[in-house]
């Protein structure tokens, strides 16, 4: 047997960087957190898309899905900010530097209890970056109490019984103004994808709200977030491919059966029927989908809400192409002449 | 029933030929919504043309229309512009007030006012000047609809008569106040003026001792709000990213600092913004757009009041612990809570300086005039990236919305200072870099902006536990290492904020501290002491925190130390009691205002006779 060996070489994306690039710090979740597998989604994606990741700023508020961004991404810049408040950061961040691509990941407390505030006012805003929200229903970090999102009627480990309805942050986010709306179940490996993708290329506002159940608080009998009752009440809209920009997409597609959507980049998501007729580009519609679904105890997944055409509040900002963040002296400090004319009007 | 108390019958008229040449206060009292600024400042304008050192100051209500206000000017041959508070001229407009008014005044006052008030039966020992503005302002102004704004330019004219201002100089104050489009406008208010001038000219004797002449103390000043002067600064500072959420008395400094920026900050190539301004959705998101876009490398900034800072308390910590730029505006009103919006007071001091949980600390600069809200402001954002901490910004509603002399604002002599920043050429160099090390001794570390293109440029920021290299910590030592590098980061800003404004006088047993606006009535309170009571007294005006060594040393070369405070609870006394030492602590007195007004030079000067036993 020889002991010399070759090295198989190493496999690396189109702009040559290795998967292992686009990894993070060591999780310290659970054991069986859905945040891990979303977690691993997100390295899949940036790093098959060939994203350069020190181009990507990530954002997160407080909570357990809020320390993920650590453990992804290790070449971007991260910002965890306080409790709630994760959108005005990535806000003040993707303003002073247009070329980031802003990825926000959250929870359901921090979204839609303590931040739903700053929430609707992204939402209302269409800021383009990407915002996760990591919905498992229940308080994990400080064990186990029910978020805002959490169904009528769910109950706790503990028996405790939700007597509230759940604010459902994709129909606030179709309605109020994202431009791209989609639910997905932290188990759905292909659809999760497809989605990530698609929101990586997006122009505009994308709130993907994943259901990502904690194993070790809300996991059991009577929990609406759960590993089994998403097997048993998952509806799946359409099945989704993303096609990028640089493959070739002049495949065939059957006349009805398939949707698709041209991207801001050039790259194509591709919406293939299931079972019932779903038109992603009406915001009514959605609602009206989400509505149903909420009665019949179905969990829609898939793109509840596609729009390519609204501006988005950068292109409103109406900024000099090169980022603010960078500009030099000569660009931001008016000259001489232009102060000596204001102490003029002021005389 | 009037419950007003009349006053002695024998009037304290001054001898007949006496007069009082430039030093004198107005006070114009009306009801908000009628117009009365423009005529107050064209009053105020037309003595400063005449070359006069003269303030403006409104006393409005939180309120939009219907309510009392009062503008004061204060004419001074000294260079006085602190508030007066005695009044020497009173122009009565408001029925609801002008009784209370008029008792106020002290003996040998003058006052103008609307005849149907009959105010001359309150007091014999006044100056009265009836004047009919309904049967004046009908025949110069037709339009019945503009008569309610056009009929306090009458005063105007009035005044004119009586302190010998010369109507030349009101009709270009007009001119200047209306702009060339709006003629019209300029020339209806200049014939109401005009019917107040004749109509004095013809119907009174003059028989109080106030007079304007000419003198040439304002040649090349301009007049400006603190506001608009921060607004400048921030400007010319570089600013990038500007976020806001209207608040009184704050929000006319974004509001002008926008003007400015769409005339001045389009890119020319591309006819493009060279920055970004957001309204956000409350305080919260505004300093929290502010500290994102500091992190992100624009220069960044926000404006607020007392409510806005209590509300930004939480991210502040984040930016002072994070360590991310940013520059914070505080225009102060009177608190507690809502307070007394539309008043002024140095409210907010001791609260932001340890502003948010845990252990904090914050510079904050204090401006006193217009031009040290420009130089400052320039100074602050420079400071702020140097540090890599938010800076606070003090001004109060006082210096912020009214109208004050100033020397033009001198250009920038300096560079803009980005600070520590690591490029991608320098991460080629040193192959990786730790966020929070102290590589230079100064207690500030080396930071990369997001976006830099370098594989080694990324680290994480948090609010959470992080040692040397931003990761996530709990270690006791990690702990205690970076809270004793901030603190030797505090410790380095001591040499480097703006310096203190010191006058020491010789044989001077006691001196005055005292920060921002309240300079004017401590400088003129200085002059009252030594020449009514030949009390010499140092002045040491504090322009930033952290303090430096200079203060002490102020301290220790007196005997006793008067701190003033225009709040209750001696706010800036209190800060100082936290790193002084017993022996110089004992040495301290305080002299607090808290009445929402801006600070009189006779409310300091009473108050150290009494504490001095004299």
């Amino acid at each position: 047997m020889s002991t010399i060996t070759t090295p198989a070489p190493k496999k690396v994306n189109r702009i040559g960087l290795e998967v292992l690039n686009y990894k993070g710090a060591k999780t310290t979740l659970c054991a069986g957190c859905g945040h891990n597998s979303i977690s691993e989604r997100v390295i899949e994606c940036f790093y098959e898309l060939g994203v350069e990741p020190w181009r990507v700023g990530k954002f997160s508020g407080i909570g357990c899905s809020s320390k993920s961004p650590a453990y992804f991404l290790n070449m971007s810049h991260g910002f965890n900010a306080v409790h709630g408040r994760m959108p005005a950061i990535a806000t003040g961040a993707i303003m002073a530097n247009r070329n980031m691509l802003g990825l926000g990941v959250t929870g359901d407390g921090d979204t839609a209890s303590i931040g739903i505030g700053q929430f609707m006012h992204l939402v209302r805003r269409n800021l383009p970056m990407i915002y996760i929200i990591e919905d498992n229903g229940v308080y994990g970090l400080t064990k186990g109490q029910f978020s805002a999102t959490a169904d009528l009627g769910s109950k706790l480990k503990t028996g405790v019984i939700n007597d509230l309805p759940p604010f459902d942050c994709c129909a606030l986010a179709l309605r109020w103004g994202a431009t791209f709306v989609a639910r997905s179940f932290s188990g759905d490996k292909k659809q999760l994808q497809a989605l990530l993708k698609t929101a990586i290329v997006h122009n505009g506002l994308s709130v993907i709200d994943v259901v990502s159940p904690c194993v070790t608080f809300n996991d059991h009998e009577g929990s609406t977030k759960s590993y089994s009752y998403m097997k048993e009440h998952e509806t799946m809209l359409h099945e989704l491919d993303f096609v990028p920009s640089y493959e070739d997409i002049s495949v065939e597609i059957a006349e009805g059966e398939v949707r698709d959507v041209e991207l801001h980049d050039g790259s194509h998501l591709r919406i293939r029927k299931l079972h019932r007729d779903y038109d992603p580009t009406s915001r009514l519609g959605a609602l009206h989908a989400l509505e149903n679904a909420e009665k019949n105890h179905e969990v829609l997944t898939g793109v509840l809400y596609v729009n390519t055409e609204k501006p988005n509040f950068l292109e409103m900002l109406h900024m000099v192409e090169e980022p603010l963040a960078t500009l030099p002296e000569a660009k931001v400090r008016p000259t001489k002449e232009a102060l000596d004319e204001i102490m003029e009007e002021l005389r | 029933m009037s419950t007003l108390e009349v006053s002695p019958a024998e009037p304290r008229f001054s001898e007949p030929g006496h007069t009082v040449v430039n030093d004198f206060s107005i006070q114009v009292a009306t009801v908000n919504g009628s117009g009365s600024q423009t005529a107050n400042t064209v009053l105020m304008r037309s003595i400063f043309q005449m070359g006069v050192p003269v303030s403006g100051k409104n006393m409005f209500p939180s309120n939009i229309a219907g309510l009392p206000t009062w503008f004061t000017i204060r004419a001074s041959k000294h260079g006085y512009i602190g508030r007066k508070k005695e009044i020497d001229l009173l122009v009565a407009m408001n029925p609801e007030t002008a009784r209370e008014d008029v008792t106020k005044l002290d003996s040998g006052a003058a006052v103008v006012y609307d005849e149907p008030l009959k105010l001359d039966t309150l007091r014999s020992d006044l100056h009265f000047y009836p004047v009919p503005f309904d049967k004046l302002v009908a025949p110069v102004c037709p339009d019945a609809k503009l008569r309610k704004l056009v009929r306090n330019m009458i005063y105007d004219g009035i005044v004119a008569w009586l302190l010998s201002i010369d109507m030349d100089e009101i009709r270009q104050a007009l001119v200047k106040q209306f702009g060339k489009r709006k003629a019209k406008a300029a020339d209806l208010n200049w014939g109401a003026a005009q019917a107040g001038y004749d109509y004095a000219a013809k119907t009174f004797t003059k028989s109080d001792p106030y007079q304007v002449e000419r003198m040439h103390e304002n040649t090349g000043k301009i007049i400006i709000e603190g506001n608009s002067a921060c607004a400048l600064g921030a400007m010319f500072a570089g600013v990038t990213v500007v976020t806001w959420y209207p608040i009184t008395p704050s929000s006319s400094l974004v509001e002008s600092l926008i003007g400015y920026l769409k005339r001045f900050r389009i890119d020319k190539e591309t006819g493009r913004a060279t920055f970004a301004v957001v309204q956000a959705e409350d305080e919260l998101a505004s300093i929290g757009m502010a500290l994102g876009a500091g992190w992100a490398g624009a220069r960044s900034m926000t404006s607020t009041a007392g409510p806005g800072i209590s509300l930004m308390s939480e991210f502040v910590g984040l930016g002072y612990y994070a360590e991310v730029p940013t520059v914070i505006y505080d225009v102060q009103r009177v608190g507690p809570s809502t307070g007394l919006p539309t008043r002024t007071m140095q409210g907010d001091i001791l609260s932001t300086a340890l502003l948010s949980h845990g252990d904090t600390q914050h510079p904050m600069f204090f401006p006193c005039s217009p031009e040290e809200c420009f130089t400052m402001s320039i100074e602050a954002f420079d400071f702020a990236e140097r540090f890599q901490t938010p800076v606070f910004v003090m001004t109060d509603l006082d210096l912020g919305m009214n109208n004050w002399m100033s020397d033009p604002f001198p250009y920038p002599d300096k560079p803009i200072d980005r600070g520590k920043v690591l490029s991608a050429e320098d991460l080629d160099k040193l192959g990786s870099f730790a966020r929070y090390k102290d590589v230079d001794g100064d207690g500030v570390g080396y930071r990369t902006l997001p976006a830099t293109n370098h594989a080694a440029a990324a680290y994480f920021t948090r609010g959470s536990g992080h040692n040397e290299r931003a990761q996530y910590t709990e270690r006791e030592d990690d702990y205690i290492h970076n809270m004793d590098r901030l603190a030797h980061k505090f410790d380095t800003m001591r040499k480097h904020v703006p310096a203190p404004a010191i006058q020491y006088r010789e044989d001077a047993e006691i001196g005055f501290i005292a920060a921002g606006t309240s300079h004017y009535a401590v400088g003129e309170s200085c002059d009252q002491l030594r020449d009514q009571y030949n009390i010499p007294a140092s002045y040491f005006r504090l322009r930033a925190y952290p303090f430096n060594a200079e203060l002490v040393e102020f301290i220790q070369r007196h005997e006793r130390v008067y701190v003033v405070d225009q709040n209750r609870d001696a706010q800036l006394l209190a800060l100082m009691r936290l790193e002084m030492a017993p022996e110089e602590i004992a040495k301290l007195r305080s002299i607090r205002y808290y009445g929402g007004l801006p600070l009189d030079a006779r409310t300091i000067t009473d108050e150290v006779i009494s504490q001095e036993g004299r």
